[in-house]
């Protein structure tokens, strides 16, 4: 069953168009990896999904929902999917537990109680039950990030879409990030993930996309795509990154 | 006196600001010859279409009870402005750019003088010159504390605005639960100065003859010439007061912080 599906999107910044005609079906349960070189499109491209970009041309659904819908059905997708983004954005006003809480709390209603005791567990599955009451910013990035995770994943979403999560991290960090997404992936969840990480998409990726020029240039598995470049720009790109 | 009039002055100032603030940041409408063109050409249209309404009312429809020619245009007035309900955001914009265009760009001497003498020319009523004092404040403080909200409003993280947005919250709740609580702090200096000055500019109403503090101590000083003693005891009172807003703020500042 397909959950985002891409029909010919379009989309444009002023006069550069950065994606351009875009088609590409999402199945439940697959962990998509999206690589590409820098302004290829690929955070664009995953910022689409939940409407943080607009598009200009197409259409994208997810679980049926379409991102050009109103105001109140953008609001529902965007609870279908949840975000991780590179510089982490959690609220620096509240503690990682009140983090986790507030999605529950002010978009799907839940007591607090209930949300409280959510977040407890989510926090103690990312490995930060000892770390709930502290702030933001007494925390290391690596574990900012993982709350973030928690945080994305508190509101029950369908899907998950990580926008190049171990890019601002150390690289003794980024694997505590890694790790906690890959029991996300175990746990079967549908994933969307931009990153340089080869080594995730190699072991955790069901699938593997590379953008090149605003375009999908390659989709396959990652097993082949890796260790067998179809293309001169795939492979130029692969010895770059690696 | 002077405790009565900033207090009143920035509590309205800040409910001003705030609301003038948040709207100049979220609806983004430039001031332009193109725009101002627009402005003033509605506002004769609306204008023009108010007078033809009262004309007719007086002329065609004289027979007409008064309670159903009330809610012919309480109708009127709710369909245009349903009809409109879109550009709402924008004009308020405009209007609160405007507002803060003239009340910074103008004295405070001169707009406490043009409420008090000028108002009553134009309008017919006459204000009591405490509530002009206060009047003059609010919209004055307002100006400022409009740009002081605008600007927290803009350095928060934009980050932070996504974040709220990917989990599916309504604007509203993005600026009440996640953008305000971070403006609110990083507005407590400037607002510190805004409140320092407004008590200061207080001091500026001698000039329509409020009894503020300044005014007391010329009176004082009318009777017995001691200059030194009253000018520098009013100087202290000036001083404590600044000192108890300063050291609120500070309080304040302290107790709120993010690790």
């Amino acid at each position: 069953m397909s959950i985002v599906e891409f029909k010919n999107v379009v989309k444009r910044f002023g006069p550069t168009t950065v994606l351009n005609g875009i088609d590409l079906t999402i199945e439940k349960g697959e962990v998509v990896v999206v690589v590409g070189p820098s302004g290829s499109g690929k955070s664009t491209l995953l910022r689409c999904i939940n409407v943080l970009e607009t598009i200009e041309e197409g259409d994208i659904t997810v679980n049926g929902l379409s991102v050009r819908g109103s105001g109140a059905q953008v609001r529902e997708l965007r609870r279908e999917a949840g975000m991780v983004f590179q510089q982490f954005n959690l609220f620096p006003q509240l503690t990682a537990l009140e983090n986790v809480m507030f999605g529950p709390v002010h978009t799907r209603g839940s007591a607090r109680r209930q949300a409280r005791d959510e977040a407890v567990a989510l926090l103690g599955k990312v490995g930060l039950e000892e770390k709930i009451n502290h702030y933001p910013g007494e925390l290391s990035g690596g574990q900012q990030q993982r709350v973030a995770i928690a945080r994305a994943l508190a509101i029950r979403p369908q899907l998950m879409l990580f926008d190049e999560p171990t890019s601002a991290l150390d690289p003794e960090l980024r694997h505590e990030v890694l790790k906690v997404m890959q029991d996300v992936a175990e746990e079967g969840m549908t994933m969307v993930v931009v990153t340089h990480e080869m080594e995730f998409a190699r072991k955790v990726g069901s699938r593997l996309i590379f953008i090149d020029g605003g375009k999908i240039a390659e989709d396959g598995t990652p097993a082949e795509l890796l260790s067998n470049p179809p293309s001169q720009r795939l492979k130029d790109f692969l010895q770059h990154v690696t | 006196m002077t405790i009565q009039i900033t207090l009143l002055g920035l509590i309205g100032g800040t409910i001003i600001g705030f609301l003038s603030g948040v709207v100049t940041t979220y609806v983004k409408v430039l001031v332009t010859w193109k725009t101002t063109t627009i402005a003033v050409i509605s506002v004769v249209l609306i204008a023009v279409l108010v007078r033809l309404a009262s004309w007719i009312g007086s002329t065609f429809l004289a027979g007409v009870p008064d309670w159903v020619w009330l809610v012919l245009q309480a109708a009127i007035v709710l369909a245009v402005l349903w009809r409109f309900a879109r550009y709402i955001p924008v004009a308020l914009s405009f209007l609160a750019q405007v507002y803060i265009l003239l009340i910074r760009g103008t004295p405070i001497v001169v707009q406490v003088m043009f409420i008090y003498f000028a108002l009553p020319l134009i309008s017919g009523w006459r204000i009591d010159a405490l509530l002009a004092a206060i009047f003059t404040l609010v919209i004055n403080s307002g100006a400022y504390i409009a740009e002081i909200v605008r600007g927290a409003l803009q350095s928060v993280p934009k980050g932070l605005k996504e974040a709220g947005q990917a989990m599916g919250l309504p604007f509203h709740k993005i600026l009440t639960y996640i953008i305000g609580p971070v403006a609110l702090r990083r507005m407590i200096p400037a607002m510190g100065n805004q409140c320092i000055i407004s008590l200061k500019d207080s001091s500026l109403f001698i000039v329509i003859g409020v009894a503020e503090l300044t005014r007391q101590g010329q009176e004082i000083i009318a009777s017995n010439f001691r200059s030194v003693e009253i000018w520098g005891a009013v100087a202290v009172i000036y001083l404590i007061l600044t000192g108890i807003i300063a050291l609120t703020l500070k309080f304040i500042e302290h107790r709120t912080q993010i690790v």
